[in-house]
């Protein structure tokens, strides 16, 4: 028996995947950028959040190939003495955390509602698809930031985690629609097909109809949905943190790191905001990459 | 055709209606304007009260038929946070947005169009190769970093031109314009490449994928055949089919341009709507908040109906009556 890595690497996805050199760099940048934000703790030469390390004296120092810059501190430090390194591990860590939650939810619940709405049809359907058009007419942030503001509304003192459960929650909020539309209109194929109908008639009961039946055979195009949407859910993280309503200072993402640089621009500083740019925009770029290599992978009429 | 104009105007009036109720529901459930006024203790009787004056013992739909009346003579109540007439501040805070958006949209539109045909007549060479480059990048990068970008080459590095504000600003009568001295236009330079650059690379992908398309059809071969000149095929045969979706996609992004500009004027601290949205979010100033997304709404509505109705003055196949033409 081959393990299942083997065999993978030996299917047609797996030879795409080796003989694409786009989609080898891509997915070792992501595979970098993920097991860093894993082990931040272990990788990190410093540790940020830990308030008796930081020392003044060694605050805005340049990266290390300046000249006034230290190797202790590769990409120099900020205005309070942190390692500008460390902070981009561990922003990176939670960025990836927010990103990967809010999809992972909104493919949760755009697969159920668009599974629900295509299999049963009628004034569901109808009244999810009207949902779906006046979402998608207006542009995803304008909603994420609506669903922030409502939140911040609700619950004016919250503390951390309720913070980033409305940032996830608002993410996850205008994410869902795509899938949704997505997996009703495949659903709405699958369900005349011979084996949907053979089910029904030997009584089978709806739901287990769409779990085992139907959801196996429309989850093809969400996997590549979701791929990129891993990448626009990390962008959108970072734009709302950039704004000042997504993820708290007390624990920076990438967002909030280039907003915090962002007011040391003018003093010259500008690795403290250039650097958190430069990690946000190598980690969207390496999965919007993987995700094109992937639909294209997944596509029978371009093999 | 006129069946057509009644059913899209009914279904605008829909689209409105359904946004007012959200914001109607914000308005009256989030953050309870009662408490707000009285305070925490407060008795039963004073509430009682309080809600008689406000309105709010009366049945559900008539609350919300009179938030539709107000809303539609533009009152939508005092800000919270600034305790001023949101329908002031949001006037004041138009015409910022609006020259932002229209000088990106005409930035956009003149240099997409002009790269995107040159993209796909001269698909290999160098120069169409950077632009495929830089589009691609244009569509990866964030908004945000784009600005800071500019921000750190073009102010803090070379100092040319400025990187806040809007600069010296002419009044006429309530509007507040910055396109009449050269200080507005130099303050309008950053924010308004900002903004325009994503929809920059999207029309021009656009345009060079439409038409490489065009010029794969029938008609321009004849037209080639009949031994017309390249200019007069390129630009007055293939062009011209091109642009329907280009028409189309700009107007749908044109009230992306509005909602996108909510980042570029944090940027920028453009004195636009966006920022005063992005502070209505901050200090959850629920009025603001319900007023701009009714008047986002009215413009994405409004575009769309433009958009959709030029396509049948534009289109002659979509004039035709169904019956008709045999």
């Amino acid at each position: 028996m081959k393990s299942w890595w083997m065999r993978w690497w030996d299917s047609d996805i797996g030879y795409s995947f080796r003989t694409s050199p786009t989609a080898v760099l891509a997915a070792l940048i992501a595979l970098l950028c993920g097991l860093s934000a894993l082990f931040a703790p272990w990788v990190a030469p410093h540790n940020p959040f830990d308030l008796a390390s930081l020392d003044l004296g060694s605050a805005r120092l340049p990266p290390a190939w300046y000249p006034e810059g230290a190797w202790t501190y590769p990409l120099g430090t900020d205005d309070q003495g942190r390692d500008i390194l460390s902070a981009l591990i561990y922003g990176a860590r939670i960025s990836l955390f927010v990103g990967l939650t809010s999809v992972a939810l909104s493919v949760l619940l755009g697969v159920t509602l668009g599974l629900v709405a295509g299999y049963l049809g009628g004034w569901v359907d109808a009244l999810l698809m009207r949902l779906c058009d006046v979402m998608l007419s207006f542009p995803a942030i304008l909603i994420a930031l609506l669903i922030a503001g409502v939140g911040r509304a609700l619950f004016p003192n919250a503390h951390e985690t309720l913070a980033f459960g409305v940032l996830i929650l608002s993410i996850t909020l205008t994410g869902w629609v795509q899938y949704a539309r997505t997996v009703r209109g495949s659903t709405l194929v699958e369900r005349q097909k011979e084996y949907v109908q053979a089910a029904r008639v030997i009584g089978v009961a709806p739901l287990r109809i769409m779990r085992r039946h139907v959801l196996p055979n429309v989850l093809g195009p969400v996997l590549v949905l979701a791929t990129i949407q891993v990448a626009t859910a990390i962008i959108t993280e970072a734009t709302l943190s950039f704004l000042g309503v997504g993820a708290p200072p007390t624990s920076p993402s990438l967002g909030t790191l280039i907003r915090i640089g962002n007011d040391y621009l003018f003093s010259g500083e500008w690795w403290i905001t250039i650097f958190p740019g430069v990690m946000l925009v190598l980690i969207a770029l390496s999965v919007n990459l993987l995700g094109d290599w992937l639909r294209d992978a997944l596509n029978p009429r371009l093999r | 055709m006129l069946a057509f104009v009644v059913r899209r105007l009914l279904q605008a009036v829909l689209v409105m209606l359904s946004v007012a109720f959200v914001a109607f529901l914000l308005f009256q459930y989030v953050g309870d304007p009662v408490l707000q006024i009285l305070g925490q203790d407060a008795t039963p009787e004073q509430v009682a009260q309080v809600r008689a004056e406000l309105g709010l013992d009366r049945p559900f739909f008539v609350q919300f038929a009179v938030f539709v009346w107000h809303a539609l003579h533009g009152d939508f109540g005092m800000s919270i946070h600034q305790g001023v007439p949101v329908a002031r501040l949001i006037a004041e805070r138009f015409p910022a947005t609006l020259e932002l958006a229209l000088v990106a949209a005409a930035l956009a539109l003149l240099v997409g169009i002009p790269m995107g045909v040159y993209a796909a007549l001269r698909r290999g060479s160098f120069l169409a190769q950077v632009f495929m480059t830089f589009s691609l990048l244009g569509v990866s990068l964030p908004t945000f970093l784009i600005g800071i970008l500019l921000i750190l080459v073009f102010s803090v590095q070379l100092g040319w031109l400025p990187s806040f504000g809007r600069g010296e600003v002419v009044q006429w009568g309530w509007w507040s314009t910055g396109l009449l001295t050269a200080k507005g236009w130099r303050h309008l330079v950053l924010p308004a490449v900002t903004l325009a650059i994503f929809q920059l690379t999207l029309i021009m992908r656009l345009v060079r994928a439409e038409m490489l398309e065009v010029l794969r059809t029938d008609y321009i071969k004849f037209a080639r055949a009949r031994g017309l000149s390249d200019r007069a095929v390129h630009f007055g045969h293939a062009l011209k089919n091109t642009l329907v979706p280009v028409m189309t996609i700009t107007g749908l992004q044109l009230g992306g341009l509005i909602a996108f500009a909510i980042i570029t004027e944090t940027v920028f601290q453009w004195p636009g709507m966006g920022l005063l949205f992005i502070q209505a979010v901050t200090f959850a100033d629920i009025p603001v908040m319900a007023a701009y997304l009714c008047l986002i709404a009215l413009i994405f509505v409004v575009i769309n109906l433009i958009v959709d109705l030029l396509y049948v003055a534009v289109d002659p196949r979509l004039r035709l009556d169904k019956g008709g033409g045999h």
